[in-house]
């Protein structure tokens, strides 16, 4: 348990201590504001929901940006040897740098809580929708994380880890579609696969269990996952 | 204290060590010596859990080390190849996340980080950012890293390659020093800093191991006849004839000929010492000796004839 803190915080130091957090964390804040404001100056609407809709797809393009040197950036520094030397497992390198890139996340969307104050004080937004969004943006962050995480695996080159886990987590957001082009009932298998079609309920104050399940699972998948691909190693 | 029986590893269709067997006495600085591309680094990352063998047994202090892997690493301290380090954290703050990996307590990681900082003469720049230091500094915040946890056991994998001899002097130092109460390999192609620093040296050529003996031994070992160089004013064809007939003499051969000088190589058989007797010969005969000095075969050579690098 030590060992995953000691490798969240040390992930966190090296995100602030990069210019990485800086950019991500300023555009991501430019971006939502937009968003935001222009939403609500149009339609005066005291509502979140398209403002999350279009977060989403800003996360997106964002989260590989943050997950993508996790492990590629070790791979190719050769820093990976000198951790993995340390006794410490391979889980808990894994986990230690999947809650590092979580926490990053987390307070990210947190900086967003403002748009709930200024809703609040000018108008009565559904408070019930706009915690299950958030709760929904919480899973989803987690899953795309994992994704991500497991990509930067794959390769020592960042860019190339960035690119693979922004296709993983857009084909894992587009596969509902496939039923409609393969003319398919709208409960197959690759709408139950997709993210974009769970998103939906929690950002309109849904809470379904098997929605939660299904992202805890991708989640905890890819985790697993990411282990195994970095003990992959020592079976060359 | 580190036991290692009939390694072998394979990779994909090479093989990287094969039956490689050695030992390593607790407080001996062993040096891991061979060209580049033999099996030393592999050797290393089997020792430190960092890959598994493919057959064979390594254990150290009795604990095998793919079984007690986690444990192993708690005892020894490992610098890899190249020293990678993390370069946007500061020495202090990488040697804490460091020494927090290794399981020191939190109310000693303090003071075994001042420890290792002072060791290693990192004190006065512990507060500079990693990247912007030069490749000596690298090299001791990589030998204060595998200090971390007072191991008793050190692995360090070329521990001077790419310093400036300044440096060089320093590090082989540093490693003097800490053999004093540690178990150290450390490999190196660097034939003069296993003469330096060991007390035991295995030679390893193309995953196998081809000589482990103390330096000492293996210059005496290997060097197989004295060679004795002499400069003579005389004829060149009249002084071989007469040294070659001469006791003990296995071999001369004309090295250099020049206006009524000549320098000649004399090979004697075992170990006997023949200067003696070639500079009473050729004073017997009235030539001028103007030069006589004995060759000591080097590592370098014993190292070249283990290796088979020399084919000609």
């Amino acid at each position: 348990m030590n060992n995953i803190f000691a490798i969240t915080k040390k992930e966190l130091k090296t995100y602030f201590l990069s210019p990485i957090a800086y950019v991500v964390f300023t555009l991501f804040l430019l971006i939502a504001g937009f968003f935001f404001a222009t939403y609500l100056i149009n339609t005066q609407q005291a509502t979140l929901r398209p403002t999350f809709y279009n977060l989403i797809i800003t996360l997106l393009f964002f989260m590989p940006l943050i997950t993508m040197k996790l492990f590629a950036e070790e791979r190719k520094a050769g820093t990976l040897e000198m951790l993995m030397t340390k006794p410490v497992r391979d889980s808990e390198v894994v986990l230690g740098k999947f809650l590092a890139a979580f926490s990053f996340f987390f307070v990210m969307l947190a900086s967003t809580l403002p748009y709930v104050l200024i809703l609040t004080k000018y108008g009565n937004p559904d408070m019930g929708a706009i915690w299950t969004g958030y709760l929904g943006f919480l899973l989803l962050g987690a899953a795309f994380i994992s994704i991500g995480l497991f990509a930067s695996t794959l390769t020592e080159n960042q860019i190339i880890a960035g690119v693979l886990g922004f296709s993983l987590i857009l084909f894992l957001w587009v596969i509902g579609w496939l039923s409609g082009i393969l003319g398919i009932s709208s409960d197959s298998i690759f709408n139950y696969l997709s993210f974009a079609t769970k998103i939906d309920d929690f950002f309109r104050g849904i809470i379904d269990f098997r929605s939660i399940i299904y992202y805890l699972s991708v989640t905890g998948f890819m985790l697993f996952v990411t282990i195994k691909s970095i003990e992959v190693r020592k079976w060359k | 204290m580190i036991k290692v029986k009939n390694l072998t590893k394979k990779y994909q269709n090479s093989k990287a060590l094969q039956d490689v067997s050695f030992e390593v006495a607790k407080g001996e600085v062993v040096g891991f010596l061979g060209p580049n591309g033999a099996g030393k680094t592999t050797t290393m990352r089997i020792l430190t859990g960092f890959l598994p063998m493919t057959s064979g047994q390594a254990t150290i202090d009795g604990l095998d080390v793919f079984k007690d892997s986690l444990k192993i690493r708690e005892k020894i301290g490992y610098l890899p190849e190249t020293t990678p380090l993390y370069p946007e954290m500061s020495i202090l703050e990488f040697l804490n996340f460091i020494a927090e990996l290794k399981k020191v307590p939190r109310e000693k990681r303090q003071e075994d980080v001042s420890r290792s900082l002072d060791k290693c003469d990192l004190e006065d720049v512990k507060n500079k950012i990693i990247k912007t230091l030069s490749k000596g500094y690298r090299q001791r915040v990589g030998i204060a890293q595998a200090l971390l946890g007072n191991p008793d056991v050190l692995i360090l994998d070329e521990p001077t390659i790419g310093l400036d001899p300044k440096q060089i002097i320093q590090i082989r130092k540093l490693i003097k020093n800490l053999g004093r109460e540690k178990t150290i390999i450390l490999s190196t192609h660097i034939l003069q800093e296993v003469s330096a620093v060991c007390d035991k040296v295995i030679i390893i050529n193309e995953g196998k191991t081809v000589a482990i003996d103390t330096p000492e031994n293996l210059t005496s070992k290997f060097s197989g006849g004295m060679i004795v160089n002499i400069t003579v004013k005389g004829n060149a064809e009249q002084v071989k004839n007469c040294l070659s007939g001469l006791e003990n003499i296995k071999e001369v051969n004309i090295k250099n000929q020049t206006e009524g000088k000549v320098q000649l190589e004399v090979k004697s058989k075992g170990k006997s010492d023949s200067r003696e007797i070639i500079a009473s010969a050729i004073v017997r005969n009235g030539w001028g000796l103007l030069e006589i000095s004995q060759e000591k075969m080097g590592l370098e050579e014993i190292f070249v004839k283990l290796t088979g690098k020399n084919n000609e």
